[in-house]
């Protein structure tokens, strides 16, 4: 039996170019690109090129990005050393109850330091109000952190309006757009956005490295400190072979290719949300379906079943999804994602799976997810009845 | 072509390469997921971490992943600092600590800590009288390299650890990035050691691989916070492909770790023999074992180190100047200048670094081509005495 992968909000498989790539600087391009001589050199190219591709993909300059070992090093940097380096002009930051965790867990060490945070609240299809950024904007906010979307629900914050909310606030910008970037056109300049982070196993990219974009001016110290790498925005030897796959899993996803995949995606919504009420399904969807949102994620509640029983009942028929995020590491936890949309009361809370899909995942494959909920569902309703 | 920059960094081995390839394709998970992708990939974590453990005779739960040396120095400091705060806010290392743990430690003091640099003497050494003086009632953390990256300097970790059994409660921190597999285990796993730093890239595992070891009971906070990965110490997706190709590198590199590092060792003297024979050579490093077996440092007085290994690389040997962190900056060697070398011998310094693929024919050939290059060097050498 061939596994079903639904879970690509949590990661993907390389792509076979990438990793052809990644073999391949690794083979030829191993000098160390801080070395004077020839293959420093070249790997100094490798990095420099990579560093265009990825640049032109949000409409930066080249020397706004900055490599880094994945999306949980940029919002950590993005958030503590801004707190650090701006501490005179104010100790207020403002965030949204629906963050990662990566974004989520500095705020709160923050906190700990004795900066104020503002958690903004969530409406029931997972998205923010901006008058409610606006009434929290105070003198003293240095920065807002606001996710462009939000990886459990797929909802699409308002980053534009954000950004020109913003521009003439003394309060920097950044957006964790790990789960956004390779969906979403997304366009610094258009919409004023000062940090950005991200990561490359998103999209079907290597493990373990990303890059935050910084807008020039955006001086903030380095999270790792030692060698002059990144001119000095981020110590430790290139990981050449991997930022030359990352760059290349960005190459692949052209404009248009954002935009079938977003169209292919809300496809398998609707083929999932369809198939399910034909066979008399009792569920939701959490979030909104009509909306232009993240298409590769659908989270559904799935009245009276467990997100653990669903989880593991799909496991043994050979299909992965999720409960949630990947993250909190293997634990079962309530979403604080969904505790935010429908309250802690909320049965959906503990009803909850996501199904996230990826650059593979075929009609045949949601046909027979929906075959398999349908059959535990139903098996689970008669042992019930039974007793 | 010669490679002779290994301490920069090495060539990834080919079965490094093809684990890498081999569990990108078949295990490609996220281990903190709870379906069978998922849980494929947390065992082939936990192997990889058992392996590790076992190849350093250490314990499962105390070795922790990160993404390379710069951030373990710089986990195992700041962790430290925020840790102890409580108990006290000076820490001590050594003047001639990579720029990974140096630029941390002002890093620190930016932040109020205190810093004491301990000073070395002109084998680049430190004495472990100064550490004891030192030591104050609020020192929380001392950190001390293995092998010093510029000159091969093996720092006298057993006194250190000696000394410091009488400060239980103080973090001791190793910088092995440099030292592993080149036959000082015993001294870099003493028994009161509590941090050690590894670099995968330093040991042909990929880059953007590292770890530390954490002893069972010593607790540093940590430096990226988030989904809570490594038993909330270390948050972020672990990269488990590189990982498990980072455990077969350091099990090749520590299988017959002796023959190895004796070959390295005949190497470096071969080379050092024969250029202490010219009058304008001045050696750094040392024929003994008090000096690590794969790096040597001398200078060419009144030639500039770039001078030097951009003739090498005419001649298809790949050296550096001192370290690959500084080399560009044309600054002299911060090693150097602690051994309180002159600033016009020490910018004439370059460093050959070795692993155990580099053969005596290599070291022939570059012996050759230092024969060769030595009357263009001499003549440089005139120039800028006049």
């Amino acid at each position: 039996m061939k596994e079903i992968y639904l879970d690509n909000a949590a990661t993907t498989p390389m792509s076979e170019a990438v990793l052809t790539e990644m073999t391949d600087k690794m083979r030829n391009v191993y000098g160390n690109a801080s070395t004077l001589y020839g293959l420093g050199r070249e790997s100094h190219t490798v990095l420099e090129q990579s560093r265009h591709i990825i640049a032109q993909s949000i409409n930066a300059t080249d020397d706004e990005i900055v490599f880094t070992s994945g999306g949980t090093e940029g919002d950590n940097t993005a958030i503590i050393q801004t707190a650090i380096a701006r501490k005179k002009e104010g100790m207020h930051l403002i965030t949204t109850a629906v963050e990662h965790q990566a974004v989520l867990q500095p705020m709160l060490y923050l906190e700990s330091l004795g900066y104020e945070v503002t958690y903004l609240p969530v409406d029931a299809t997972g998205h923010i109000s901006l008058d409610d950024l606006k009434n929290a904007l105070r003198d003293d906010t240095i920065l807002v952190s606001i996710m462009s979307g939000n990886n459990e629900v797929g909802s699409v914050m308002p980053i534009h309006e954000i950004g020109e909310l913003l521009k003439d606030h003394q309060a920097w910008f950044h957006t964790d757009a790990v789960q956004a970037y390779g969906l979403l056109d997304i366009d610094v300049q258009r919409d004023h956005i000062d940090m950005l982070s991200t990561s490359a196993h998103k999209i079907n990219g290597p493990k373990m490295v990303g890059f935050l974009y910084k807008r020039e001016g955006v001086n903030i110290p380095s999270l790792l400190k030692g060698g002059e790498q990144e001119e000095k925005r981020r110590a430790g030897t290139e990981n050449v072979p991997a930022i030359a796959g990352f760059a290349k899993a960005v190459e692949e996803i052209t404009s248009a290719e954002k935009a079938a995949r977003q169209e292919k995606y809300a496809g398998f919504k609707q083929q999932i949300v369809e198939g399910l009420k034909a066979n008399d399904i009792a569920f939701e969807v959490n979030g909104d379906l009509d909306r232009s949102e993240l298409q590769h994620v659908l989270n559904i509640w799935i009245k009276g079943i467990s997100t653990y029983v669903m989880q593991t009942n799909l496991d043994l028929a050979g299909i992965a999804i999720s409960g949630g995020s990947a993250c909190t590491a293997g634990s079962i936890e309530p979403s604080h994602v969904l505790t935010a949309m429908y309250g802690d009361d909320s049965p959906r809370i503990a009803e909850s799976i996501r199904i996230s899909f990826g650059r593979g995942t075929t009609a045949e494959e949601i046909d027979q997810l929906i075959a398999s909920i349908t059959a535990i569902v139903n098996r689970l309703k008669k042992r019930s009845e039974v007793k | 072509m010669i490679y002779f920059d290994n301490s920069a960094t090495t060539m990834a081995d080919p079965e490094v390469i093809s684990t890498y390839d081999a569990v990108s394709k078949q295990i490609w998970g996220n281990p903190s997921s709870l379906h069978n992708f998922g849980e494929q990939a947390f065992n082939l974590l936990e192997q990889s971490r058992q392996q590790i453990a076992d190849l350093l005779g250490v314990s499962l739960s105390e070795i922790l992943f990160t993404s390379g040396g710069t951030e373990g120095d710089n986990w195992i400091l700041k962790g430290t600092a925020l840790e102890k705060r409580q108990f006290g806010n000076h820490l001590i290392t050594t003047a001639v600590e990579h720029p990974a743990i140096h630029n941390s430690m002002e890093q620190l003091k930016d932040l109020g800590f205190e810093v004491t640099y301990l000073p070395v003497d002109e084998h680049g050494r430190i004495n472990v009288a100064d550490l004891k003086a030192a030591l104050r009632p609020t020192t929380i953390l001392v950190s001390v390299m293995a092998v010093n990256n510029e000159i091969g300097t093996i720092q006298p970790l057993k006194e250190v650890g000696d000394l410091l059994k009488d400060y239980p409660k103080v973090h001791f921190h190793v910088d092995a990035v440099q030292g592993i597999g080149k036959g000082i285990s015993d001294l870099i796993f003493n028994d009161r050691v509590d941090f050690i730093t590894f670099s995968g890239h330093k040991f042909h595992a990929p880059r953007g691989t590292g770890f530390i070891y954490a002893k069972r009971g010593k607790r540093i906070a940590p430096l990226l916070s988030g989904g809570g990965q490594e038993r909330n110490l270390r948050s972020g997706t672990e990269n488990v492909p590189a990982i498990a190709a980072m455990a077969k590198g350091l099990r090749l590199l520590l299988t017959d770790e002796d023959k190895k590092v004796a070959q390295q060792r005949a190497i470096r003297d071969h080379i050092l023999d024969h250029v202490k024979n010219y009058p304008l050579v001045t050696l750094f490093s040392e024929e003994n074992e008090s000096f690590a077996p794969h790096i040597l440092c001398f200078a060419i007085r009144g030639v500039r180190g770039e001078t030097i290994v951009h003739a090498f690389e005419e001649q298809g040997i790949f050296i550096s100047t001192t370290s690959a962190c500084s080399s560009k900056k044309h600054m002299a060697s911060s090693t150097l200048s602690a051994m309180r070398i002159p600033e016009a011998i020490s910018t004439s310094a370059i460093r050959v670094s070795l692993d155990e693929h580099n053969t005596m024919a290599e070291a022939d050939e570059f012996n050759a081509a230092f024969d060769k290059l030595y009357d263009q060097f001499k003549k440089l050498s005139n120039e800028t005495a006049k």
